[in-house]
């Protein structure tokens, strides 16, 4: 396999270049798939049988606290990247990714509080799903601590590196304490083997708004790698470059 | 061996170590983890009396009587057993026959389990009220969600 297309993106300048032309169309695309599913979760999308239209909340708590997850084990592989074959990019991600986990994160917990009150009769209860989101918060705030307590941005990275490895043991804790434990918080409804468990006017916002979710923290993550490198480059040809290019 | 195959081993060793510690760790409190017991457990004599308990169930279906004020009595069951249940308190809107709930409370000396808060348990099915109509006939609640502490001790134990 030819693996030159790989390198070359692994290379700040190009990697600045790509990122450049790609994430306004993440942007762009992500904030129409939102549109429509918040538009279609809000009118179109029947009420529950149950919950009536206290549901709706799913389309933003649902994508967020996937996400959340997504984010952090996407740190941790580009922290393993980072400490093994000492790549300047996968360091970028580490710490360009923690701050858009620790919103996506507190966004999911703060549309679960809101739905708790009106649902279960309170907002938190510490039982083992909530317990461990809260926890990989605290794993994201620590990696954005960890960052700014160094003054070497290698430094800095590295440790940020570990912390994400040692923290990914909480993801499946996450991800299966509702099925492992007695728990408040129910059971997965589509993230599951089988059949998801909701009908298709209902589902389809819901994937819709997803993918959206996805592609924002995807243009999110490439705008934040480009700032990254930027500081951290700032003293190369291609940073002066660019910025007589962009001025 | 390079160093980076030594970094690999490092970065490798770290999360299995980390994921085996944490999974020892796991199933060793695996009943001090669960949220709330079930009426098995309950009747079991799991939970010393007079301790305050979280216990986790379906409202049987025809058991809700309400009395003065907001006193009402019902009937917890986890497809197993069944316990009463006393509670004096305002009740979340998902409250209803056949609705999984977590009732915090303590068993009184008549043996009914007197509740001073009560949760709703929502499940993980989501669907529009004339599709819930259809499937009426068949329903049939789920115990799925309601696993017996007791029970998950017995099948790691085996």
């Amino acid at each position: 396999m030819n693996w030159t297309w790989f390198h070359r993106l692994g290379s700040p300048p190009s990697f600045f270049r790509f990122a450049e032309r790609l994430a306004p169309w993440l942007m762009g695309l992500s904030l129409l798939l939102i549109g429509i599913a918040c538009y279609a979760g809000l009118f179109l999308a029947p009420p529950d049988y149950q919950q009536g239209d206290a549901f709706r909340i799913i389309y933003v708590h649902v994508p967020t606290a996937a996400i959340s997850l997504s984010i952090y084990v996407l740190m941790a592989v580009a922290g393993a990247v980072a400490l093994i074959w000492r790549m300047k990019l996968a360091e970028v991600a580490v710490v360009a990714a923690a701050p858009i986990g620790a919103s996506f994160t507190a966004v999911a917990l703060i549309t679960g509080m809101l739905w708790g009150k009106p649902m279960w009769g309170a907002y938190w209860v510490w039982d083992a799903r909530l317990t461990s989101e809260l926890v990989l918060f605290f794993l994201y705030i620590g990696v954005i601590a960890l960052n700014s307590a160094f003054n070497d941005s290698r430094a800095a990275a590295r440790a940020c590196a570990w912390l994400a490895l040692v923290g990914v043991v909480n993801v499946p804790i996450v991800k299966f304490s509702v099925d492992w434990w007695n728990s408040l918080h129910q059971t997965a409804t589509i993230m599951k083997l089988g059949k998801p468990s909701m009908s298709w006017p209902m589902l389809w916002p819901l994937l819709m708004s997803l993918a959206g979710f996805y592609l924002l923290f995807g243009a999110a993550l490439l705008r934040r790698m480009q700032n990254q490198l930027l500081w951290r480059e700032r003293n190369t040809r291609w940073v002066a470059e660019w910025l007589k290019e962009a001025r | 061996m390079t160093k980076r195959q030594q970094r690999m081993m490092t970065v490798g060793a770290l999360v299995l170590g980390i994921g085996a510690a944490a999974a020892l760790g796991f199933t060793a409190f695996r009943k001090n983890m669960m949220y709330f017991q079930t009426p098995s457990d309950l009747i079991a004599g799991k939970t010393p009396a007079g301790a305050k308990v979280r216990l986790g169930g379906l409202v049987e279906q025809g058991s809700v009587t309400r009395g003065d004020g907001l006193t009402v009595k019902f009937r917890m069951a986890d497809c197993t057993n069944v316990v009463n249940v006393r509670y004096d308190g305002i009740l979340p809107d998902l409250f209803r026959e056949g609705q999984g709930i977590v009732a915090t409370g303590r068993v009184a000396e008549d043996g009914a389990f007197v509740a001073d808060e009560v949760l709703a348990k929502h499940d993980e099915n989501y669907m529009p009220p004339d599709l819930a109509d259809s499937l009426k006939t068949d329903t049939g609640h789920s115990c799925a969600p309601f696993k017996s502490a007791m029970q998950s001790a017995m099948q790691s134990s085996q």
